[in-house]
């Protein structure tokens, strides 16, 4: 209901232009000609960039080259390969595992430091909101170079912290314990980001609907639960799908981690380092092409679902 | 809208990924050294030997009718994708490439490398021993040129043994209770480390046990046989996984921070490295000062037939995309072809050489190390490890049977399985493989 408040879109003046458009005269024809010449630098670095890659990357992944054969056109058959492909559907499993534990942990997170910095008036909820953001302002390489040092056994603090307490120091870089290392590492790099967009929704509530709250009763916790998050769902949503997106390409944390863990993150941990893997350490690049064209259908196919299950809190219609 | 946009950057980005191949090939290469001699025929090379540009001025400076033009495009895997891309592209590769011998196989099943034997390779073959010359050829292809080896030795700490009054192992039966003299004496650090990242240090420990892993020759690049889990592997494995079960050897992932400052801080006592290994411990800042290091031979099995192993080595080959291959084999077989050259390669790079007018010289025999207080380690240790080292035959796609190594060699000691299991199951997981990559297996 609220959210009607803040999305309700201009009235559309679409509906007159397409009488002015074909009126043709030589005044309207010069105009397109300009229209075209801003809009075809986009479209040239558009269809070279984005449009040709893709074309390519799909071609490529249409044929199957092996070290001892050669390369033969075999259609979808790589597509085939991927979805009956152990390492693959793992690899899948893992990042949806991902999804399920540090989309939430992010969303708290974010959602829980924007309503305190938001109810703070302080010089503190200055400092605090740029110290939350801090970390997403470090290369996310630097971030996971960092952490790897910080979970490192020998040079880590984990040894004395833990020693303090007089229990034995966690190896952080087990099989079993490598997933929580790595959900801790991206949450504390985009938590601070996602808080910033959730934050700026926050101040941009009209403050007299507070004021009513507050006449109408309403206690702080009370404000936050029952209008000020409805009223940002449509920025909760965006956040959710970029922490989708970018959880399901999962790639630059595992990677660099995997210098110091080489067993416990495998070289097709995440369904993009299976493609890297393939393609640049086992050289099968029509492989790797299906692989990555796969994974971007389904990231395309979760987002779109995603966006349509949330139509009504996002405000796309 | 927005995030249907993100989602289609998002797969260009990974196509992109896919995909750097269709950026075409590099410009002329800038050089990083100067050319002398601009008229004469420019061979591009890429190397990542430390001081190699004193090698490229002297090779450069003796030679008008070739002159080389030197990159330094990464070492290791950094070089090799690159290089694998351009493979990928159809240009952009240099004329002529250090490589590891362990993948000469990868790339010439590809036929990104040159047949030398028919551009003269014969002619130098008696420069270098069997061995080495074994590592680059493949049957009667020979697709490089050997320059520096990595025969193994034991590099330790006298000052830890002694103050443990543990002998220094010559089998690995005497390793065995070492390590456990040294635990029971509640030394800080422990004898030696197993990295299961490992990769060619593991195989190297298998081979010295006799295992063959692969045989395979390029004259039926369709074939291959594999066999990583004999009883040679096995056994000694078991050996390790009982180390490892018993405390008595570390875990570390090798060549990682943790793993450097442990080789230098008396964290380990032992130190099973190749020739290059006294070179990678003195690149390492923060060494302890007082460390007492010294080189033996590795340990034996059977001390009655001592077996050499080996571990690294690099060489040269002609890539396939070599404008003129005459010129570029030229500068694969010269340009560390005289004794000059191997003085620099020696002394600044800490390389091993394998040119034997080099490796059988009074100058190299007697070289004294003062990392190891004066020890003549090559007289001592490396040259005899040198002269008994038989060749190795990797396969064709070494990279990912490393890969299948690590991850067993993990999953064995985290207890997951036990070592012959990991042996068998990466028997299998690489017979799949390789049948998937049409080979027929023998």
């Amino acid at each position: 209901m609220t959210t009607q408040l803040t999305t309700a879109a201009p009235p559309a003046p679409a509906a007159a232009r397409p009488t002015r458009r074909s009126g043709g005269s030589t005044l309207v024809r010069r105009r397109q000609r300009w229209g075209w010449f801003f809009v075809v630098p986009f479209l040239v670095v558009f269809a070279l960039f984005l449009i040709f890659p893709l074309c390519y990357a799909f071609g490529m992944s249409l044929f199957t080259s092996t070290l001892a054969t050669g390369t033969d056109f075999t259609g979808f058959a790589n597509y085939a390969k991927a979805f009956s492909d152990p390492l693959f559907m793992e690899g899948l499993l893992r990042v949806l595992a991902f999804a399920a534990v540090m989309i939430p942990a992010q969303l708290l997170v974010a959602l829980a430091a924007a309503l305190v910095l938001d109810s703070l008036a302080t010089w503190v909820s200055k400092l605090s909101r740029l110290l939350i953001f801090a970390p997403y302002a470090i290369p996310v390489v630097i971030g996971a170079l960092m952490w790897s040092f910080l979970y490192s056994p020998r040079f880590g603090p984990s040894a004395s912290i833990f020693g303090l307490v007089g229990l034995p120091t966690p190896d952080f870089l087990a099989s079993d314990t490598v997933f929580g290392s790595l959900v801790n590492i991206v949450t504390w790099q985009w938590a601070g980001y996602y808080m910033v967009v959730i934050y700026a929704a926050l101040r941009s509530i009209d403050p007299s609907i507070y004021e009513a709250a507050r006449i109408d009763g309403a206690n702080g916790w009370q404000t936050a639960t029952r209008i000020k998050v409805p009223m940002i769902s449509s920025s909760m949503v965006m956040v959710i799908t970029f922490a989708l997106i970018g959880t399901l390409q999962f790639f630059t944390e595992p990677v660099v981690l995997r210098n110091i863990a080489q067993g416990a993150i495998d070289a097709a941990y995440t369904p993009n380092m299976y493609a890297f893997s393939l393609a640049f350490s086992y050289s099968q690049f029509n492989y790797a092409s299906a692989i990555a064209f796969s994974l971007g259908v389904l990231v395309f196919a979760g987002s779109y679902v995603f966006l349509f299950l949330t139509r009504k809190q996002s405000g796309l219609k | 809208m927005k995030s249907k946009l993100l989602a289609a950057t998002g797969i260009a980005a990974v196509a992109a990924a896919a995909l750097t191949g269709c950026s075409g090939g590099e410009p002329e290469a800038s050089c990083t050294n100067e050319i002398v001699n601009p008229e004469a025929t420019q061979v591009s090379v890429w190397a990542w030997y430390p001081s190699f540009e004193a090698v490229v001025d002297l090779f450069n400076e003796s030679h008008d009718d070739v002159q080389i033009c030197w990159t330094n495009a990464g070492q290791g895997n950094d070089e090799y994708t690159k290089f694998s891309t351009a493979i990928e592209a159809g240009s952009g590769a240099p004329d002529v490439i250090m490589l590891e011998a362990e993948v000469l196989s990868s790339f010439s099943i590809r036929d990104a490398l040159v047949d030398l034997s028919e551009y003269g390779a014969g002619d130098v073959a008696a420069d270098y021993t069997e061995g080495a010359w074994k590592d680059v050829s493949s049957g009667d292809a020979v697709y490089a040129i050997p320059v520096d080896g990595g025969p193994m030795g034991m590099l330790y700490r006298q000052d830890i043994l002694d103050e443990y009054g543990i002998p220094v192992p010559t089998t690995w039966d005497e390793f065995a209770a070492a390590a456990q003299a040294l635990k029971d004496a509640g030394a800080p650090g422990v004898l030696a480390d197993f990295p299961t990242n490992g990769r060619a240090y593991n195989q190297a420990l298998f081979a010295q046990a006799g295992s063959v892993p692969f045989e395979y020759d390029n004259a039926k690049p369709t074939e291959i046989g594999i066999e990583v889990n004999d009883q040679g592997s096995k056994d000694v494995l078991a050996y390790w996984q009982g180390l490892v079960d018993q405390g008595l050897v570390a875990t570390d992932d090798a060549f990682t921070a943790d793993y450097n400052t442990k080789l230098v801080d008396g964290s380990y006592a032992v130190y099973i490295a190749a020739a290059w290994g006294p070179g990678y411990l003195g690149g390492l800042s923060d060494a302890d000062a007082d460390a007492v290091w010294k080189a033996a031979p590795v340990p034996q099995w059977d001390p009655a037939n001592p077996v050499q192993i080996n571990w690294g080595g690099s060489t040269f080959a002609v890539t396939s995309q070599a404008k003129d291959p005459e010129a570029a084999a030229i500068v694969a077989k010269e340009v560390f072809g005289t004794e000059e050259a191997w003085k620099i390669g020696i002394e600044e790079a800490a390389l091993f050489p394998l040119w034997k007018p080099v490796l059988e010289s009074d100058y190299f025999r007697d070289l004294e190390y003062p990392f190891f207080g004066g020890q003549q380690i090559n007289k001592d240790v490396f040259l005899p490890a040198a002269a008994g080292y038989t060749g190795f035959t990797f396969s064709p796609f070494q990279n990912y049977a490393y890969d299948q190594l690590t991850e067993e060699l993990f999953a064995m000691v985290e207890g997951e399985k036990d070592s012959a299991a990991a042996l068998d199951d990466l028997q299998a997981s690489l017979e799949q493989y390789a049948t998937e990559q049409g080979f027929t297996l023998n």
